[in-house]
This record gives C-alpha cells, sequence and structure tokens, in this order.
C-alpha cells in the first residue's frame, strides 16, 4: 500500500546541509559566482583599456584638419579601430573595416545558440540532440579560435607598406614594444584582451569535447540528469558575452 | 509506422522557439550597431560621444538578452538573480564613479 514518495529534491539538488539555497545544484551557483569573478577580472581590463585610450592624444588633437575619412595611422596619435582591423582572408589589399571581426562576432553568438540548444536537450535527456549541439558548439569554437589566430597572425606581420618612425626606421606590423598602427600601447591592450578572451574561448572548447565526449559514453545518462552541460554551457555563454563587450569597447567605440 | 514510446515517459518536443529568436535578436543589434559605426561620423564632439553612448547601451541590451535567456537567469529565483545583478551594478558604479571622478588623473601623470 505504501507509496514510495518522491524525494522533493532530485539528488544533484540535494546540498549536504539540505535543501539548496536558491533552488540552483552547487556546482551551478559556484560556475555563477566563478563567472562573476571573472566579470570584475574583464572590467578591469577593458576600463584600462579606455582609461590610457583617452590619456592618448586623439587624431583631432595632433593635425585638427584630419578626419575619419582622411585619416592615417601614426604612432603620434591613438588609431581608429575601423583603420586597424579591416582585412579579410583571400581578399588581399582589398579595404574591408570590420568585416571580418563582425564575422567572428556571429561565429560566436552562433555556437552560443548551439550550447544553448545542446542545454535545452539535455533538459529532455535527449542523449542524440546533446552530442550533435555539443559538435556544433565545438566546432563554432574552434572556427573562432582559428579566426582569432589569423588575425592575430596579420597583425603581428603588419601591412604591405609599414609605416616610418621618427627616426626613420620603418617598422611593420605590431609587436609589444612597437606597431605600425599606433602607440605601443595599443598593441599590448590588443593582445591582452583578445589573448586573455582566447584562453577562455579555448578552454571552453576544451570543457565542451569533455562534455561531449562523456555525453557520448552515457555518463550523464547514467548520472540521470545532465547539469554538467549546463554549468559548462554557462561558461560558454559569459565567453560570448566578454566578447560582445571587447567587441563594443575595443573595435566600436 | 508504429507509435512506440521510450521508457515511460513519451519524449519531449524540443522547445527552441524562443532561443531561435534570441539569436536573430542578437543579430540584429550587431547589424545596427555596423550601421551606426559606419553612418555617424565621429569627426566632432556630438557624433563622438552620441556613438559610445548608443554602443554602450546596445551593448548592454546584447547582454540582457545572453544572460537572461541563455544563461537563464531570467527564470531563476529572485535571490539568485539579485545575487548576480547586484555586485555587477556595484562593480559598473564603481568603474563609472572612479572613471567619472579620478580618471583625469592618468593625464596629469603621464
Amino acid at each position: 500500500m505504501a507509496v514510495a514518495k518522491a524525494p522533493l529534491n532530485p539528488d544533484h539538488l540535494t546540498w549536504q546541509g539540505g535543501t539548496q539555497p536558491m533552488k540552483v545544484g552547487y556546482g551551478k551557483l559556484m560556475m555563477w559566482i566563478f563567472l562573476l569573478s571573472d566579470t570584475f577580472t574583464f572590467s578591469a581590463l577593458l576600463i584600462s583599456y579606455g582609461l590610457v585610450r583617452f590619456s592618448f592624444p586623439t587624431y583631432k588633437d595632433v593635425i585638427p584638419d584630419m578626419t575619419s575619412k582622411t585619416f592615417e595611422l601614426s604612432q603620434q596619435y591613438w588609431p581608429i579601430p575601423e583603420k586597424v582591423f579591416e582585412a579579410v582572408p583571400f581578399l588581399h589589399g582589398i579595404s574591408l573595416p570590420l568585416v571580418f571581426v563582425g564575422l567572428m562576432t556571429f561565429i560566436l553568438i552562433f555556437s552560443s545558440v548551439t550550447m544553448v540548444l545542446a542545454v535545452e536537450a539535455g533538459h529532455r535527456r535527449d542523449k542524440a540532440d546533446v552530442e550533435k549541439w555539443m559538435l556544433w558548439t565545438i566546432l563554432g569554437g574552434f572556427t573562432f579560435l582559428g579566426s582569432q589566430a589569423w588575425e592575430w597572425a596579420h597583425f603581428i606581420h603588419g601591412s604591405e607598406e609599414g609605416s616610418i618612425l621618427a627616426n626613420g626606421v620603418k617598422v611593420f606590423g605590431a609587436n609589444l614594444v612597437q606597431n605600425e598602427y599606433g602607440p605601443a600601447a595599443f598593441a599590448d591592450f590588443f593582445f591582452f584582451i583578445t589573448g586573455f578572451h582566447g584562453t577562455h574561448v579555448l578552454s571552453g572548447v576544451v570543457l565542451n569535447i569533455i562534455i561531449f565526449y562523456n555525453a557520448s559514453n552515457g555518463v550523464y545518462e547514467k548520472r540521470g540528469h545532465y547539469e554538467m552541460v549546463e554549468k559548462v554551457g554557462l561558461y560558454w555563454h559569459f565567453v560570448d558575452l566578454v566578447w560582445v563587450f571587447v567587441f563594443t569597447f575595443f573595435y566600436l567605440v | 509506422m508504429e507509435h512506440s514510446v521510450e521508457n515511460s515517459t513519451e519524449k519531449q518536443k524540443p522547445q527552441t522557439k524562443e532561443l531561435w529568436k534570441v539569436f536573430w535578436i542578437l543579430l540584429a543589434i550587431t547589424a545596427v550597431e555596423f550601421i551606426i559605426a559606419f553612418q555617424i561620423s565621429s569627426d566632432n564632439d556630438f557624433g563622438k560621444w552620441l556613438k559610445i553612448t548608443l554602443f554602450i547601451l546596445l551593448t548592454f541590451v546584447k547582454s540582457f538578452y545572453i544572460v537572461g535567456n541563455f544563461m537563464h537567469l531570467r527564470h531563476e529565483v529572485k535571490s539568485m538573480i539579485w545575487t548576480i545583478v547586484i555586485p555587477v551594478v556595484f562593480v559598473v558604479w564603481l568603474l563609472a564613479a572612479l572613471v567619472y571622478f579620478e580618471g583625469g588623473y592618468i593625464g596629469s601623470v603621464r
């Protein structure tokens, strides 16, 4: 007669002390807290970029007659990003400002959607769907990383013309000490901020691969829930979120 | 074909309409950002600050959709939402206030 009472909370939602606070599992809450701390790191990076950028003269301060149409790169003033990032693979010599970085943004947003579709499939405990969408997400991650590698390579090698320093030395491309696009600090911030974000993407791809591997092996099916997909999904969306901010503050403003 | 039922529960249909809608919204906002970047001239102070303001506003709109829908925060309990949102609000406040009141200092030490 006695009907086994279903537990009020599924196992993974119960903490050692009993009912979980805020109706989320321990791991998911900790992921949120970690992402919060990562938010602080990235805000610090972007705000210091902003401060240093505005402490440098603009082209208007150095050459009052210059407009954004006649803008030329120089070490004397901060560059405007659309004049720096205007190259697209296979389209050598054609000026397509911000097109490639727009494409990268699209790739990352798209892989964010496939990730959330994997999370949704996990809620339905549809193993095949989780695998499918995780694969798409991994593919998106690799595509983004490849695009970034290309962008870095292009930035480091520089344009064909290069630019001439005050002492007559010609520089091509960028490194941490000097670059043809503007003040050295510009390249430093580019390498550090996009590099730090790229490292996040890379670890995200590694995590996604682990999740895909476990899901295909039926680990989560056996466990009875796909919460791990959700946790890694949070991280992956956060990486996308950071890119939205990097895109705005580094490429658009 | 015979209608088969897996286990005891029927297979649920994917609920993905909302998610794809968010994707199109994000894409549309990015497109608008591109239009702003190339249509508004930043050669005068007004255009420059208008652009920066619009970019920052649109970025926060995008992050609202990503955090709310993709990261599912909108559907969590209230205390969870505030646990995440309040520290972020404080940090934005701190940064904005620091830059506004102390930001000029960097100009005098360079």
